[in-house]
């Protein structure tokens, strides 16, 4: 059996843990930045947290799996998301996904082979009245068209890793 | 300078001066003043914040909390994204208020994670606030300590839920609570909690301005003010407008430049889809009720692929505690898909309006009473279309 201590990402999870307070109420805001930082959570990241906050891991991995922005498996370094609502379907967002598709190899939901970039079609965010509406990580994009999805895809493919 | 233009909320506004004006009164003036104002929630259940705030400010505990429920997740909503984008200052003046009021040093934001892209410039304006001592100890030298800080959310549309959202503040899955107890005496770590949308709060400086009295001269008997309504879909001028309750669909169509059309869905996913015989129907409390969104379709449109797509958002988004809920909203998507293939007859719709009617009764929260919705709306009101394929 493997102790906590000797999971290999203990010492950076511990760190981000005590930035914000070994407490139960700090549970969503670790776990974010641990997201941000790994690009998931994995289960052993869970285990850690559930040592130090003194909880059951299986409360972390219960809060993991509920919301949509924490992930217990590794995505690309890109994730671009895709509103698929009433709004931005109305605004044309099918062709968009089709391109997107087609361009990456990937259906919705899934991840390029050289793990480069995750494909996702999202819930509302908010840009109805700018959409269709697109994410790619942070950053945001309005009035989406096929051509730009397919420039922007093109940046990210040439950027690399 | 502002760009936008509006009775109240959208009006000329000095930032700061909201919140000098609520020192100047005492808690129950400010009481007083919105009670006057008939000032209800925004969120859409319409509760009087004016009381809200006072069953708080009457719970006895050491500890209380104001939280701003920004996570607004409803589609076709997007009036927070603009009161916090261009607004800041109303928000959280609003907020200080309320903590003023209730006797709470913590505010809350919680912005749901959609928005991340607001947050740093949020946390510069609170920093402002704070050197102006808008913010933070003895604001306005008046004795008075409250703080605000922003809580990310991670992609929950229940979230949007009261208790639901307190949950998630507690580092918990975000699924609704039974009420009563109510957040007003048991809320965030069992402490009398105060969660108010962002709109409601954004109204409370110009009130306290201008008075209540002259606040509930705008709208109709039973809803006082505006609204912030969000018009998407099939138009020419999409956005965010500020409205007097009491304005018709069909006024507000001419302000989105809307043309040939079919239907509008009012209050988002979650709320009723209405054919043009309803146009004249107004916006308020006492005829259609809502957070404000506006989805305009056109003749073009065919209204069972709206059905399902807002069916597809309910069965991914139900957190899954309420049988009702979780169940429900599949058989109700299955019942779409079955339509679109013309496989089940009009005659054959009874069970699935008693469906609608169980999770309307036996849901805890908001999400699964109101997912039945467009699904009730639609098929009533486009039955010629779905079951007669006059389209």
């Amino acid at each position: 059996m493997q102790l906590v201590e000797e999971i290999p990402a203990y010492g950076e999870i511990k760190e981000i843990v005590e930035k914000h307070g070994a407490d139960r109420r700090n549970l969503l805001p670790i776990l974010s930045d641990i997201r941000k930082e790994k690009k998931f959570v994995s289960p052993e990241a869970a285990q850690v947290v559930a040592h130090l906050l003194g909880i059951h891991p299986v409360e972390v991995n219960s809060v993991v799996s509920f919301y949509h922005f924490l992930n217990d498996t590794p995505k690309g370094k890109y994730v671009i998301r895709l509103c698929k609502n009433v709004s931005c379907m109305l605004n044309g967002k099918e062709e968009i996904k089709k391109e997107i598709e087609k361009k990456l190899g990937v259906r919705a939901g899934e991840t390029t082979d050289d793990k480069l970039v995750t494909f996702e079609e999202i819930n509302c965010f908010g840009l109805c009245d700018v959409g269709p509406a697109m994410m790619i990580n942070e950053e945001v994009y309005t009035h989406v068209t096929p051509q730009k999805a397919n420039e922007l895809i093109s940046e990210i493919l040439a950027r690399g890793k | 300078m502002k760009k936008r233009n509006g009775k109240i909320i959208f009006s000329e506004y000095t930032p700061g001066s909201g919140l000098k004006k609520a020192f100047e009164l005492s808690r129950q003036d400010i009481l007083f003043e919105l009670k006057t104002s008939q000032l209800r929630g925004r969120g859409g259940a319409g509760f009087p914040i004016a009381t809200k705030w006072m069953l708080t400010a009457a719970a006895k505990s050491d500890e209380k909390y104001l939280i701003c429920n920004a996570d607004e997740g409803e589609p076709g909503t997007f009036k927070d994204r603009v009161l916090l984008n261009e607004y800041p200052e109303l928000v959280f003046e609003g907020m200080v208020t309320g903590g003023y009021v209730i006797g709470a040093k913590t505010g809350i934001l919680y912005l749901r994670g959609e928005y991340s892209y607001l947050l740093s410039q949020l946390n510069d304006f609170l920093e402002g606030m704070r050197k102006q001592n808008l913010l933070g100890k003895n604001i306005l030298g008046k004795g008075f300590d409250f703080d605000i800080h922003i809580f990310l959310g991670q992609g929950a549309y229940v979230c949007g839920e009261e208790t639901a959202l307190i949950e998630s503040l507690e580092g918990h899955r975000g699924e609704a609570r039974n009420r009563p107890p109510f957040p007003v005496t048991t809320g965030l770590f069992g402490k009398p909690t105060v969660v108010n949308n962002v709109e409601t709060l954004a109204t409370v400086p110009h009130i306290l301005l201008k008075g209540g009295e002259w606040y509930a001269r705008f709208g109709t008997e039973k809803s006082k003010g505006t609204k912030l309504v969000s018009i998407s879909g099939d138009c020419e001028n999409p956005g965010v407008y500020e409205v007097e309750w009491g304005i018709t669909i069909r006024e507000l169509l001419e302000l989105a430049g809307a043309k040939n059309l079919k239907a509008v869905q009012v209050g988002g996913a979650s709320g009723i889809c209405i054919d043009e015989s309803q146009f004249g129907r107004k916006l308020a409390y006492e005829d259609l009720a809502t957070g404000g969104s506006i989805i305009i379709f056109n003749k073009e449109r065919n209204m069972l692929d709206a059905l399902e797509n807002f069916m597809e958002f309910f069965v991914e988004e139900s957190c899954g505690q309420c049988t009702p809920c979780r169940i429900g909203n599949v058989k109700l998507l299955e019942a779409v898909r079955q339509m679109k293939d013309g496989g089940i007859p009009e005659s054959g719709m009874k069970k699935y309006f008693d469906l609608a009617e169980t999770m309307k009764l036996a849901s805890k929260c908001g999400l699964g009473q109101s997912s039945p919705n467009p699904f009730v709306s639609i098929v009533k009101n486009f039955r010629e279309e779905i079951f007669h394929k006059t389209v």
